[in-house]
């Protein structure tokens, strides 16, 4: 393998790429202000970020979470229930309830993660989606909190009509650069080193002094965090929640895929992945709206990129671009130096 | 009391299902290392199948499983070959997801097919019931039972005394060694799923015949199969038949005792408290080891 180029730190190129990409979360409703369009860039920062979230546990720390779903569906039968039986106000300041929301959920998710993460591999895969179900029986069962299978309607705040999907936008996109900002962070310390370390192989981590467990946790409560807080901004845009829809095994099979076609375990993948596959899911839902085609055509695009794309399409693109430098810099030294210091060069500016 | 005991039948007949479903992942689990998240929607598609045979043929749903279990054996096979066998390196992790999709994949189909609305087989004898010491024993969950217990035999018989079950208990033991020993790794994984996959042929009609059900259904049963698979230990046969019966009675005692709306949950519950205790399940000494992707 070769060693993929990494950002260790802050760098000129980095900065400006992540302006360059804050620029343009902020300027896509301007230029594109159509109301369907919205809708789209809405679902797609909440589908890349969730992915992003679950690239924390599923490709750094390589633990197959089923079950990111069900923190979703938290998040957003929290916001449910802080809207509806509490009355925390309307407009713009029930967006800002998201990050309590957030630290809620890890924090209260914690003990049941320290429980979950003590076991590996498949029956972790079990444990995980079985807090799907857990959390599907109880919004259905706690009628008196959640109204059970009625759903419950939030209130929708005052935006003028025209512009309504802009301040969702705005809150996803904030979501989901924060949340890039977070796996940045993670990935780029020794944090995101020793998630690394866990995944490759966990006992000789442990037996190095990695303190196993507490990496762990810390990045499976976090990821839980983050998804809830998609969560929650998702059921104030939907203004109505169900439990079929809040807890869906698809959100969580979803991420996974966009994780996998992007590249698990790469900062970008998962955003590539959703940026990808969304518009077109929302484009083929908008137009056949039938459910039934959309679970075949997922289940088909999922075996698809395990099967063609099994290392995901960053890495494939980062594994060409090294061997097409590679094959340029040919067999005469002074050219290759030369060209080498033209690319490195080119990268700074 | 009456009440408790009546409920403690039921929850041992259906338990039979269970188990019979629980037991085919097992085998499976056993040789590939690989758990069939796809299990509970091909019991249901096996259903479906035997509803369609019931309306239109008129076979009845018992016998269909004559048709269903070789059938679904071939196609067990054929996944393993086609599909996960290619993963290599990559790994059961990855191939539990493949099935899932392709669980996914096949609700799609059924409801294209079905649609989505709740469907019940009704042969004659769908209410029938005996009376034995004043407990009510409905006809159909009694010879689902029988059934159940009688494939489960089969695949004992299999499994303990031929040449065939020889060579899948080698390989569940020591792969590297069986295959030194001349035993074809892949074939047997092949073979495990196929029966894996034809334990779901004999228990979807089962399944149809007990419970109304719909594509979606799948993640309720596939709930229960996870949590009995994990409590018996994974890899112990007798340890998932004993889980899947303790938990039909659980179910069936707090459908009736409590509410029905909380008798699945029961069992998530009851999979929680044991890994508190034993994460390596009740019956199994059994701890999966090792990198993922």
């Amino acid at each position: 393998m070769t060693a993929a180029p990494r950002a260790s730190r802050l760098r000129p190129s980095g900065l400006a790429q992540a302006a360059a990409f804050v620029a343009v979360l902020v300027v896509l409703p301007i230029a594109f202000p159509a109301q369907w369009l919205v809708n789209l860039f809405i679902f797609t920062a909440m589908f890349a970020g969730a992915a992003m979230a679950w690239n924390l546990i599923g490709g750094s720390a390589g633990y197959p979470a089923l079950g990111n779903g069900a923190f979703f569906g938290v998040g957003a039968y929290a916001m449910a229930i802080l809207t509806t039986h509490l009355g925390v106000g309307g407009g713009y300041l029930v967006f800002a309830w998201a990050i309590p929301i957030a630290i809620g959920t890890a924090i209260v998710f914690a003990p049941i993660a320290r429980l979950l993460l003590r076991t590996r591999a498949a029956v972790f895969a079990v444990l995980t989606i079985t807090l799907l179900f857990i959390g599907q029986t109880l919004a259905y069962n706690l009628v008196s909190l959640t109204q059970g299978s009625l759903g419950m309607t939030l209130p929708s705040p005052s935006f003028p009509a025209a512009r309504y999907d802009q301040p969702f936008y705005y809150a996803m996109a904030g979501l989901l650069a924060l949340t890039m900002l977070f796996c940045w962070g993670v990935r780029n310390s020794k944090l995101g080193l020793a998630l690394n370390a866990v995944r490759d192989d966990e006992d000789r981590a442990r037996g190095l002094g990695v303190q196993t467990e507490m990496v762990k946790l810390f990045a499976y409560c976090s990821s839980a965090g983050l998804t809830a807080a998609f969560g929650a901004i998702w059921a104030y845009y939907i203004s109505f929640v169900f439990p079929g829809f809040a807890f869906d095994p698809i959100l969580s099979l979803s991420v996974i895929l966009f994780a996998f076609l992007g590249g698990v375990g790469s900062l970008s993948g998962p955003l590539v992945g959703a940026l990808l596959i969304v518009p077109v899911q929302q484009y083929l839902a908008f137009r056949f709206g039938a459910s039934h085609l959309y679970l075949i055509a997922y289940a088909g695009v999922f075996l698809l990129v395990i099967y063609l794309l099994p290392n995901g399409i960053v890495p494939s693109c980062r594994q060409y671009l090294t061997r097409l430098r590679r094959l340029r810099s040919g067999p005469t030294a002074p050219d290759a130096s030369l060209l080498v210091s033209n690319v490195t060069a080119g990268k700074s500016q | 009391m009456h009440l408790f005991v009546q409920s403690i039948i039921i929850g041992v007949l259906i338990g039979g299902v269970y188990a019979l479903l629980a037991s085919g992942m097992t085998m499976m689990f056993g040789v590939t290392r690989i758990i069939n998240f796809a299990q509970a929607m091909f019991a249901i598609v096996c259903a479906y199948l035997s509803y369609s045979l019931f309306t239109h043929f008129g076979l009845d749903p018992f016998l269909s499983v004559a048709i269903l279990m070789p059938m679904m054996f071939l196609f067990g096979y054929g996944v393993y070959t086609l599909l996960l066998r290619r993963l290599g390196k990559a790994g059961p992790a990855m191939a539990l997801m493949v099935l899932f999709a392709l669980g996914i994949g096949a609700q799609g189909v059924t409801d294209l097919v079905y649609g989505t609305n709740t469907i019940t087989i009704t042969p004659s004898y769908a209410n029938d019931s005996w009376v034995v010491f004043g407990f009510q024993i409905p006809v159909i969950r009694f010879f689902a039972f029988v059934m159940a217990v009688a494939v489960l035999g089969a695949f004992h018989l299999i499994r303990q005394h031929s040449k065939l079950g020889r060579a899948l208990r080698a390989t569940s033991q020591n792969p590297a060694a069986a295959s030194l020993l001349g035993v074809d790794v892949q074939k047997m994984s092949a073979i495990a799923t196929g029966l894996g996959f034809a334990a779901a042929g004999a228990a979807g009609p089962i399944y149809g015949l007990i419970f109304p059900f719909t594509g979606n259904s799948q993640y309720d049963l596939l709930s229960k199969l996870l949590t009995v698979m994990i409590l018996g230990g994974l890899v112990s046969m007798p340890g998932v038949i004993i889980a899947a019966v303790f938990l039909g009675v659980v179910e069936s005692v707090i459908a009736a005792t409590i509410s029905p709306d909380w008798s699945s949950f029961s069992f998530l519950v009851a999979l929680f408290i044991v890994l508190m205790v034993r994460p390596q399940g009740i019956f199994g000494g059994h701890r999966m080891q090792g990198a993922l992707w």
